[in-house]
């Protein structure tokens, strides 16, 4: 089978040695850190990737449905709702209805990623090109990841939260705690920073800070807060009407998109560890905020740097042909796309999504057609394919790629599509489809599909008068007519009073009319 | 820079605290679900092997929801790009249909989340922890359980030498497949074409030349198929292959379990459901100590007889009552069917505590005298109607048939009984009458 050494028939034959790595499904440690330094080469070498040092942990089917339940994380405080993922994994998987994944890889540093035990060596390669360097490079040099998440602090923020809670389960009981989880949770999507960094302190804050530096120097300072809270000052007048909303509203920093950091802040009622528990979700939910930006990309890296790396190996002859088409045959499954009337259909497949696009991209940059240049003026033809990837996978999210970088080609390609559907009209309508006066509005139409400003409602808090009434007020904005599912809505705003303490409304207001649609309240519901 | 780690060895288990506290979240529902799946179980067969696998449950999603502010999927205008156009062209329009939005083919639900229910499995622990409450099944008879010896026969895989009852069909025709293949034995189909074709040149009336010389030849290509076909037998002595077995003492084979139960018309709906869980306790519980169980139901109004379990839990019989008549029969059946050398025998009685006239009597001397010293241990359950709660708390005080026992229950350590009279008193009456003692006060 080895047979003629064949010289190398791509691009690497200086570096090639023409036999292969491996021979046969059973793989060792040894036999792995080879391949993982022939792949390295490449994905160093070739495709000029900056990876974190990598940790391979070998883990069985039932480490990996432990590793499912905890979001992917190598550590994580204990909560029903993993649970309850878990026993559906579990079964799903021992009645044979799903399998699972062949790794799962952890933004951090060491870059974490967990192999299963049951993949051949063939399969142990493609993964190790996927998740050890083609997600292992976006985590580390995609912007979001960079600004947002700390990876070499992941760990050990994980450990801290893990104890902590579990302390506070000792401490104050199971429930207690569970009471907290459980409302941080419902809310764990609006608690991220969308826009921007947290807020600066106001001027409140920083002088109670500072006085707080000072360690209460004299009685005084006591009596003055005390002084303050309970006889309420005599601005109590001032606090009517607009006037007094705009104090309000810059005291508590107000509006604010992220409800977990305000209800942090400012809850008259949480205890500080209850504050902690609260901060601890939203750390948590804001660390993976950038993944849930990034599925097209980070997928759409890691099969762009398998599929070239499984090539490379096979062109220098470092794998067998047997092997390599094992590779190919994965490959394949991972980046189907089924059509929208296939049975198997179930929305656009952000591997298939993304490795086609970069596929494009590469196309674009070394065999460009007319339409290319005149769409992509400054990629076309400019042959280095490796700095426009480098470049995307650096500074994009889904949403700003696909409006950047999809082209028509790859529109007329796939047969993309639009299907209106307006809820006054009693039938959809096929708005656009892959012809030259639809292209811009599918890429637009697509690439909004992926921005979670416009999926995830736009909900912010608005108003709460610590001095009257106390009700947290809330708006929806709502965009195209759309609003919220009314029962979770109602049990999520059920949560936010235990948070609060006292009563929760929330107003939906479209967003171009400026006029209520709806709005729900905490308020007689008992 | 780069290292591998095998976390294979690592404790399992990682999510065993996430479950428990799903568990008990879900306890509520869970705990429903179980009462039920033991109300609608059968003692016996299939059904409580399938209990010993663990349990499939589906529960109200209400409860363990997780609820998120997310948008409604009706109302408002939104725009959906898909893929794998074939004739659509702009303007085309068509009804909505009717699951979900956007005209495509996504399924509902499709986490398994749906309105229904959410479903996963328990394990048995799980199961038994659920059904009796919370409690834990105590280790309790097993250490005075009496281990009777048996040799029984174990296979051992495959041997090239053995009695022709033994012969392993399946494996012997794969050899024989594959040497025919190997050493290229003429098929007969090969063989029987060849012999028309020689049969048809015979008939010629007069063969030419050529017609001859192929004759001649195709004789000699049959002699040398013949040669070979014998040489390469159709089966040869190296392609046999027999099982074997070998021969293994098993301790702990085999127990049955009587299950005694008064069906006259004073036992109703409510006093059937109590007795049927004691039973299934029972039937559990020795399931894990021995391999082998059968259980035995005997009904019994003034006379006994056996039944299968339907039967025994649904039938409605009328009739006096006379418990003596059962022990009689179940006696009758040990001598019959089940060895005392062979079996352990345990015995289960319900009553709701009436018996005829001065039979109390007779079924003190039956189990003084005759039962008792078959059994291993023998268990009486008299069931209370509601309004005769407060004998619960008093042992002492009791009908005919509860002071006969009593008497009985002074001389023999091996008999236990206990008073129950809702759901919720049987595991604890389970857990009186199998409380542990020591090996010793066990009957011989």
């Amino acid at each position: 089978m080895s047979g003629a050494a064949q010289p190398g028939t791509g691009a690497g034959t200086g570096t090639g040695t023409a036999q292969p790595l491996f021979d046969g499904p059973d793989w060792t440690f040894e036999l792995l850190s080879e391949v993982h330094d022939a792949i390295q080469e490449i994905a160093l070498e070739d495709l000029g990737l900056n990876v974190y040092p990598n940790q391979i942990e070998i883990i069985s089917a039932e480490q990996m449905l432990d590793a499912y339940s905890c979001v992917g994380m190598p550590l994580m405080y204990q909560h029903w709702s993993f649970g309850k993922q878990f026993v559906r994994d579990e079964h799903n998987y021992r009645k044979g209805l799903t399998g699972l994944a062949y790794e799962i890889v952890v933004n951090s540093n060491p870059c974490i990623s967990y192999n299963m035990e049951e993949n051949t060596m063939a399969l142990q390669t493609l993964v190790m090109a996927h998740a050890a360097f083609g997600h292992n490079h976006f985590f580390k040099n995609n912007y979001l990841f960079r600004n947002w998440t700390d990876a070499s602090g992941i760990n050990d923020y994980l450990a801290f939260a893990k104890n902590f809670i579990a302390c506070c389960e000792e401490r104050y009981g199971v429930d207690q705690v569970e009471v907290i989880l459980d409302a941080a949770h419902a809310l764990q999507d609006h608690g991220v920073f969308r826009y921007g960094r947290p807020p600066k302190p106001t001027e409140v804050e920083l002088k109670a800070m500072q006085r707080q530096r000072e360690g209460y120097e004299s009685q005084q300072s006591i009596l003055d807060l005390w002084a303050d809270q309970v006889l309420g000052g005599d601005e109590t007048e001032a606090d009517e009407g607009e006037v007094g909303k705009n104090r309000r509203q810059s005291a508590l920093n107000l509006p604010q998109e992220n409800i977990l950091y305000f209800l942090e802040k400012h809850s008259p009622v949480l205890e500080p560890w209850q504050r902690e528990v609260i901060r601890i979700v939203r750390y948590l939910a804001q660390y993976l905020y950038p993944q849930k930006q990034t599925k097209v990309m980070n997928e759409g890296c890691a099969t762009f740097v398998h599929y070239y790396i499984i090539n490379k190996l096979h062109d220098r002859g470092l794998v067998t042909p047997g092997a390599f088409l094992e590779m190919v045959h994965s490959h394949t499954n991972v980046i189907l796309q089924p059509g929208f009337d296939d049975p198997r259909f179930s929305g656009l497949n952000p591997y298939a999504l993304g490795f086609e696009m970069m596929q494009d991209i590469c196309r674009i940059c070394v065999d460009p057609t007319e339409e290319d240049r005149e769409w992509f003026p400054d990629i076309a033809g400019c042959k280095d394919w490796r700095r426009v990837l480098r470049d995307a996978w650096a500074n994009y999210r889904d949403e700003s790629f696909i409006l950047q970088f999809l082209s028509p080609a790859l529109i007329r390609k796939l047969r993309l599509f639009v299907i209106t559907d307006v809820a006054e009209h009693p039938n959809l309508v096929v708005s656009q489809i892959h012809d030259p006066r639809g292209y811009r509005d599918v890429r637009r139409i697509l690439a909004r599909s992926y921005d979670l400003a416009y999926l995830e409602p736009d909900i912010q808090v608005v108003d709460a008068d610590l001095r009257g009434d106390r009700e947290l007020k809330l708006r929806h904005t709502v965009h195209d007519g759309i609003v919220l599912d009314e029962k979770n809505c109602e049990e999520v705003l059920r949560y936010l009073k235990a948070l609060w303490g006292y009563e929760v409304s929330l107003t939906g207001v479209d967003r171009d009319l400026d006029e209520v649609i709806y709005s729900a309240t905490t308020r007689d519901q008992n | 820079m780069h290292h591998f780690i095998d976390r294979r060895p690592n404790p399992a288990g990682k999510s065993l605290g996430n479950r428990q506290r799903f568990l008990r979240r879900a306890r509520h529902h869970i705990k429903d679900i179980v009462d039920k799946s033991v109300r609608e179980r059968s003692v016996s067969g299939r059904n409580s092997r399938e209990l010993a696998q663990g349990e499939r449950v589906t529960i109200p999603v209400k409860g363990i929801k997780e609820p998120r502010l997310v948008h409604s999927n009706q109302g408002g205008m939104r725009q959906r790009v898909f893929p794998g156009n074939k004739e659509f062209v702009v303007g085309d329009s068509f009804p909505r249909p009717k699951s979900g939005q956007g005209g495509g083919g996504k399924k509902a639900s499709e986490d398994g989340e749906g309105e229904d229910g959410f479903s996963f499995s328990l394990t048995r622990e799980e199961y038994l922890e659920m059904l009796f409450e919370g409690l834990e099944l105590p280790d309790l008879v097993k250490k005075n359980l009496i281990e009777t010896k048996t040799i029984s026969y174990r296979r051992a895989g495959i041997t090239t030498a053995g009695t022709p009852s033994n012969l392993n069909l399946l494996r012997t025709m794969r050899n024989s497949l594959g040497r025919r293949i190997a050493l290229q034995r003429p098929s007969l189909s090969k063989f029987n074409a060849l012999k028309a074709r020689i049969e048809e040149l015979e008939a010629l009336e007069a063969p030419c030349d050529d017609e001859f010389a192929e004759l001649e030849e195709l004789r000699q290509q049959l002699g040398r198929l013949e040669r070979k076909r014998k040489v390469v037998g159709f089966i040869d002595p190296v392609d046999l292959r027999f099982d074997t077995h070998l021969p293994e003492i098993v301790l702990n084979s085999k127990a049955v379990v009587f299950c005694l139960m008064d069906v006259s018309g004073s036992m109703q709906e409510r006093e059937k459901d109590l007795a049927k869980r004691f039973f299934i306790l029972l039937n559990l519980f020795l399931e894990r100590c021995y391999e082998h169980t059968e259980i035995v139901f005997v009904c019994h109004t003034q006379h006994a007889r056996e039944v299968d379990e339907d039967t025994f839990f649904y039938s409605r019989e009328t009739g006096g009552t006379v418990v003596s008549s059962a022990l009689t029969e179940m006696l009758k059946i040990i001598k019959d069917r089940y060895p005392t050398d062979e079996w352990n025998i345990y015995g289960a009685q319900a009553s709701d505590g009436e018996n005829f006239g001065n039979d109390s009597e007779k079924c003190q001397q039956l189990l003084q005298h005759q039962l008792l010293p078959l059994c291993q241990y023998y268990a009486y359950v008299e069931i209370l109607s509601e309004s005769d709660e407060v004998l619960m708390n008093d042992p002492e005080q009791g009908a005919d048939l509860w002071q006969a026992c009593l008497r009985v229950k002074k001389r023999w350590p091996s008999f236990e009984m206990q008073r129950v009279c809702s759901p919720a008193d049987i595991y604890p009456v389970f857990r009186a009458l199998f409380a542990p003692r020591t090996a010793a006060a066990v009957a011989p």
